[in-house]
């Protein structure tokens, strides 16, 4: 216990990372999904393509990538923007996929009603067929928020600061404390992160009967 | 820098710290945490999907493991550990069991989701053809889970590969060694070239399981498999949407 007296400031400052490392290419991969993940709903050939790359991206393990981008960004390999770009990329290859689902699972009749009553083209992709498929969306952005906050731990091993390095000084040193500290602290992340999505999915589908979704 | 230097080493090829060597551990330390998962999580998938009961518990259980940092785990259960066992078991336990751990739910996930995907018209009529309780499920249920179960065992083996690597960080074998003592070294060709290694690795593994998915598959589900119905739907999206460390 004495341990976490005495690094409260520290203990702080890695949340305080974390919480950027994780957040910000969760945004910016929801940015870019929203665009691609309605291109790969239009064309059938560009689903298949898009759903593809995806998955393979996906399927590379997140140390390897971390250690794999500054050969392809030219950057130093404890830069923080490895971390950043590696998750951006996770985060677009599960969410492009979601957002085109959502999409598509926008009713014919709610289409049809929208066409009738005069909206076209744009209007209609963001004021009736993007809100209805906000749910969907959301379900997928939980996903990709709560396991960016394990897979930033990972970056620990390279040696870039967050509340991974809780896990390996809990090693070095054998200690528990540091170790259960950072288990904790990610799983209040997750939590907090998680609450957030489910509490503006609500605020965002005001029409949705007010069921609990999990 | 020079990574191509580091794969074109002779030196990098042979030996008991070798790249062949090394895929031989990572590839050793994955199949028996593999198989150890499947001994696991298909008759209790199996149980789940015939009764129905305990699905919240997976999905609890899979959704609470999703947020726990696999590092985290493997330091944790290194540290529960190291008091009661000696010797190199020490290190080879906690690694094991965080892979077996992250391997299960996927696995359990895509047999239950399976059984339950079955058609139900199928299974009456192999009632009605006088099929015992365990010949439908040999017979029809089984085969019918195939796709999704692959699908399981597919996302499980991709996540024990890749976490595999962090087993180098307790002092194991396999490819995460390269990464880990090229960081020590400062050579960063040694760590790209065991991260490209890990990459390919993971890369021709997903290759390999959409070929095994399409061999093994009965060609009579291949039409009905694409085409689900919405609660198998999501069960599929939630085998697929795992992302391994």
């Amino acid at each position: 216990m004495n341990w976490l007296s005495s690094n409260v400031d520290r203990i702080i400052s890695l949340s305080i990372s974390h919480t950027w490392l994780t957040l910000v290419p969760t945004v910016i991969g929801l940015l870019l999904a929203l665009p691609l993940g309605w291109w790969a709903h239009r064309s059938g050939r560009g689903y298949a393509a898009i759903v593809g790359t995806a998955g393979l991206l996906y399927t590379i393990p997140s140390l390897a990538l971390f250690i794999i981008l500054p050969v392809i960004l030219g950057t130093k390999i404890l830069d923080p923007l490895n971390i950043v770009v590696a998750l951006t990329l996770y985060t677009l290859a599960l969410l492009v996929r979601v957002v085109a689902d959502g999409l598509g699972s926008v009713p014919h009749d709610t289409v049809a009603a929208a066409e009738a009553m005069g909206y076209r083209g744009w209007q209609r992709l963001l004021l009736v067929e993007l809100p209805v498929a906000v749910p969907v969306i959301a379900a997928g952005l939980r996903v990709a928020v709560v396991s960016n906050v394990s897979i930033v731990t990972m970056a620990a091993l390279l040696g870039i600061p967050q509340l991974g390095s809780l896990f390996t000084q809990g090693f070095q040193l054998r200690l528990y404390v540091p170790l259960i500290t950072g288990v904790v602290l990610c799983a209040v992340l997750a939590i907090i992160f998680d609450g957030l999505i489910i509490w503006l999915n609500k605020l965002l589908t005001p029409w949705r009967p007010r069921t609990v979704t999990s | 820098m020079n990574i191509v230097g580091w794969f074109t080493d002779p030196a990098n090829w042979s030996g008991s710290g070798g790249i062949p060597v090394q895929i031989g551990y990572h590839l050793l330390y994955s199949a028996i945490a593999l198989l150890a998962a499947l001994v696991i999580a298909v008759p209790l998938g199996i149980l789940i999907g015939s009764t129905g009961r305990g699905e919240a518990v997976v999905a609890g259980f899979a959704n609470a493991l999703r947020a726990l940092p696999s590092l985290g785990l493997l330091v944790l259960l290194f540290l529960i550990i190291s008091p009661v066992v000696a010797g190199k078991l020490v290190y080879i336990l906690p690694t094991v069991v965080v892979l077996v751990l992250l391997a299960v739910p996927p696995i359990l996930t895509g047999t239950y989701a399976g059984i339950q995907s079955a058609d139900p018209h199928a299974v009456d009529a192999a009632r009605g053809m006088g099929f015992t309780r365990s010949q439908i499920l040999m017979r029809v249920q089984l085969p019918c889970a195939l796709p999704l179960m692959v699908s399981g065992v597919r996302s499980s083996t991709l996540q024990i590969v890749s976490t595999a690597t962090i087993a180098a960080y307790l002092g194991l074998q396999g490819l995460g060694r390269f990464i880990l003592d090229g960081r020590a070294t400062a050579s960063f060709s040694e760590m790209a070239g065991g991260a490209i290694l890990v990459a390919l690795l993971a890369i021709v593994l997903e290759f390999t399981f959409a070929w095994i998915g399409r061999l093994i598959v009965s060609p009579g589900l291949r039409r009905t498999a694409i085409k689900s119905t919405s609660p198998l739907e999501t069960s599929v999206t939630t085998v697929t949407l795992e992302k391994s460390p």
